[in-house]
């Protein structure tokens, strides 16, 4: 059992609800990524979900585009991300996924990805181009090294590809609320609570919903329905908000102890 | 063995590399591709169009004062600049929007870069009579500023995408966007052998006509096989078009001609087979202009159809099984083609396709004896007249 896995344990056992908190590593620079994420763990965030920047983000909206590539001129490659995870780790035990697209993965290797995630304490990674179709060798090597590999579920899954997706699935299963891409429009519950029940039917994964997240009030409805709630690009555009300021920590993590408290 | 496999590879190239979202919409459309594949009716819709709206058959020109010039080559035109639109690429426009229309697709979206598949869409689209968005970088919708009045003239709504390098692929970034957001009523008309399975397989199947002509037509022309078939290659779809029909015959030399641009000594040109690594990018896996940390890097090449960092990943796997082989010409190169045809047999070609006329120079010094060769002129030059201007 790796950090996701004991943490959703941890909640489940007290009926609660995981805030998953989504920022572009690296934006504004790395130092203030580690001080976020240990600002994030205090405001109440129960996983964080470092973003890798790729140079072409297609699932990826305006919000999170413009700091993938704020990120990329700011010279943030996987091998400095990873360092910051080390750094992290020294002072913190919050659990930590890379989210990012295939190339810099495959350019890295898929072996030495997961074996130098792992060895720098990350805990997952999420990939949104790299369906399980094409991913079984990068599962392979996650699997042996206790890696989670979380995979996508979306409002246009079919049944069958569901149980593909479900089954491969380790960590938590990541529920696309819309289809679009991060930072879309608003979502409606009602829809996802469907396809989540379906889900439900196939495995007792985590189910954790994101994308077009954006309030307390979406948080509050969505931990009803899920495991868990995923903000990513409003948190990304409190960043930008602030950048520059010298207390951009405390106003990022205060939004996030906002959405933290609505779980 | 038959390529692709299920899955979409060749080899360990192609697959598909996308969100969830687009997954089963992908599925949808490869069942739809093989149904129409086998249907007699389809087959018939299709060849009606190429003849009678394309104007195909094109000829296969024998270009007798460029071969008296070149000495060791006889070369054969194949004249797709001849085509309604004035290049190849709207066989592969007429192919996907009849599919699109069984799919009961009402809204049509395509990235471009030089405007010559955004314009093949459009007017496909003006055809039909369906909404068509066509994506281009700002800096190529400047660059192309006459496409973009052309699209705009058949109806197609033509939006600047400011992001990245804001050009083919951020163009073609844009509109995968696009795509995953309005996924139901959506088709996306991809112009080349990229992206993901099935589109780099369809896209070969719509072009194949371009081969199959050139086949029958050299062997009734010269009773014989060609000894070289040469095409010019950004994403490699003219180029597919024309090689595949020859995959068996392996005493046809395939080659490939990819932009050089300012040299591949320099970082400024769009060959990603000659230089590229294997990588994973628009959907699927193929040789990429990278740098050391997997971001895409910029290509250049004076010729836009040619301006991207990646390529087909039939392509890729032609070149590692060693069935093709892939050249690379620059700017300059290219432009000194342009200016040969010219002059010589009264063709302006477009600058795409330069680059494959510029390489007969080259192959001319190569070979021994006397070879037949059929360079495919994938398009007309109409297009590049002012970036032509600007260098004269």
């Amino acid at each position: 059992m790796n950090r996701i896995d004991l943490k959703f344990k941890e909640l489940r056992a007290v009926g609660k609800k995981a805030f998953i908190a989504f920022i572009t590593a690296g934006d504004p620079d790395l130092e203030t990524t580690e001080a976020l994420v240990l600002a994030f763990e205090k405001a109440g965030a129960d996983i964080v979900e470092l973003g890798v920047p790729f140079s072409d983000p297609q699932a990826d909206g305006p919000t999170i585009q413009a700091a993938s590539f704020r990120s990329i001129q700011k010279g943030t490659t996987l091998v400095k991300i990873l360092k910051t995870v080390k750094k992290i780790r020294e002072r913190s035990s919050i659990p930590i996924a890379l989210m990012t697209y295939y190339n810099p993965v495959f350019h890295f290797g898929d072996r030495k990805f997961v074996e130098q995630a792992k060895a720098a304490g990350v805990d997952g990674v999420i990939i949104p181009d790299l369906p399980v179709e094409e991913a079984s060798e990068l599962c392979r090597y996650a699997l042996a090294a206790d890696l989670s590999t979380i995979f996508f579920l979306a409002p246009t899954t079919s049944d069958d590809r569901m149980k593909v997706a479900v089954n491969a699935a380790t960590g938590f299963i990541y529920y696309v609320s819309v289809a679009g891409v991060t930072g879309s429009k608003a979502v409606v519950p009602s829809e996802i609570a469907i396809k989540i029940r379906t889900a439900r039917r196939l495995s007792d994964k985590p189910i954790c919903v994101g994308f077009g997240v954006s309030t307390p009030e979406q948080v509050h409805a969505l931990a009803a329905i899920a495991d868990g709630v995923i903000v990513g690009s409003a948190i990304v555009k409190e960043i930008e908000k602030h950048a520059g300021a010298k207390d951009l920590v405390d106003q990022v993590s205060a939004f996030v102890k906002k959405l933290s408290q609505a779980i | 063995m038959k390529l692709p496999d299920k899955l979409g590879h060749y080899g360990q190239f192609g697959g598909r590399f996308v969100p969830e979202t687009l997954m089963n919409l992908l599925l949808d459309l490869e069942k739809e591709f093989a149904g129409v594949a086998k249907d007699a009716a389809f087959k018939k819709e299709f060849a009606f169009y190429l003849k009678e709206y394309a104007g195909r058959p094109t000829n296969l020109y024998l270009a007798e004062r460029l071969s008296k010039q070149l000495k060791t080559l006889k070369v054969y035109l194949k004249r797709e600049d001849l085509l309604h639109t004035g290049a190849h690429k709207v066989n592969n426009t007429l192919g996907q929007i009849l599919v699109a229309r069984r799919m009961g697709k009402k809204r049509i979206i395509a990235e471009t870069g030089a405007g010559q598949h955004g314009v093949a869409t459009a007017t496909v689209c003006a055809l039909f009579g369906l909404k068509c968005v066509v994506y281009m970088g700002a800096e190529d919708v400047k660059r192309q500023a006459l496409n973009v009045v052309r699209m705009r003239l058949m109806g197609a709504e033509v939006i600047p995408v400011e992001s990245g390098t804001k050009t083919l692929k951020d163009a073609m970034n844009e509109a995968i966007r696009d795509w995953v957001t309005n996924v139901k009523d959506t088709y996306y008309l991809i112009g080349t052998v990229a992206g993901p399975h099935p589109y780099p397989l369809m896209v070969r199947e719509f072009q194949k006509v371009i081969g199959e002509e050139a086949r029958k037509q050299i062997l009734i022309k010269e009773k014989k096989l060609p000894d070289y078939v040469l095409a010019c290659v950004g994403g490699g779809s003219n180029a597919m078009g024309i090689f595949h029909p020859f995959y068996n015959d392996k005493r046809v030399n395939l080659i490939g001609v990819e932009a050089a641009g300012h040299g591949l000594h320099t970082q400024a040109h769009s060959a990603a087979l000659c230089k590229g690594q294997t990588g994973v990018l628009h959907g699927t896996k193929s040789n990429l202009l990278q740098d050391a940390d997997g971001q895409v890097m910029n290509a250049h090449s004076i010729a836009a159809g040619l301006d991207y960092p990646g390529v087909g990943p039939e392509h890729a796997y032609y070149k590692e099984s060693g069935r093709a082989e892939y050249v690379a010409i620059t700017d300059d190169e290219a432009i000194a083609g342009l200016k040969m045809l010219a002059k010589v047999e009264g063709i302006i070609p477009a600058l795409e396709s330069s680059h494959a006329i510029a390489y007969l120079q080259k192959l001319a010094r190569r070979v021994k004896g006397r070879k037949t060769v059929i360079v495919c002129l994938s398009g007309r030059g109409d297009k590049d007249m002012e970036t032509i201007r600007d260098i004269l």
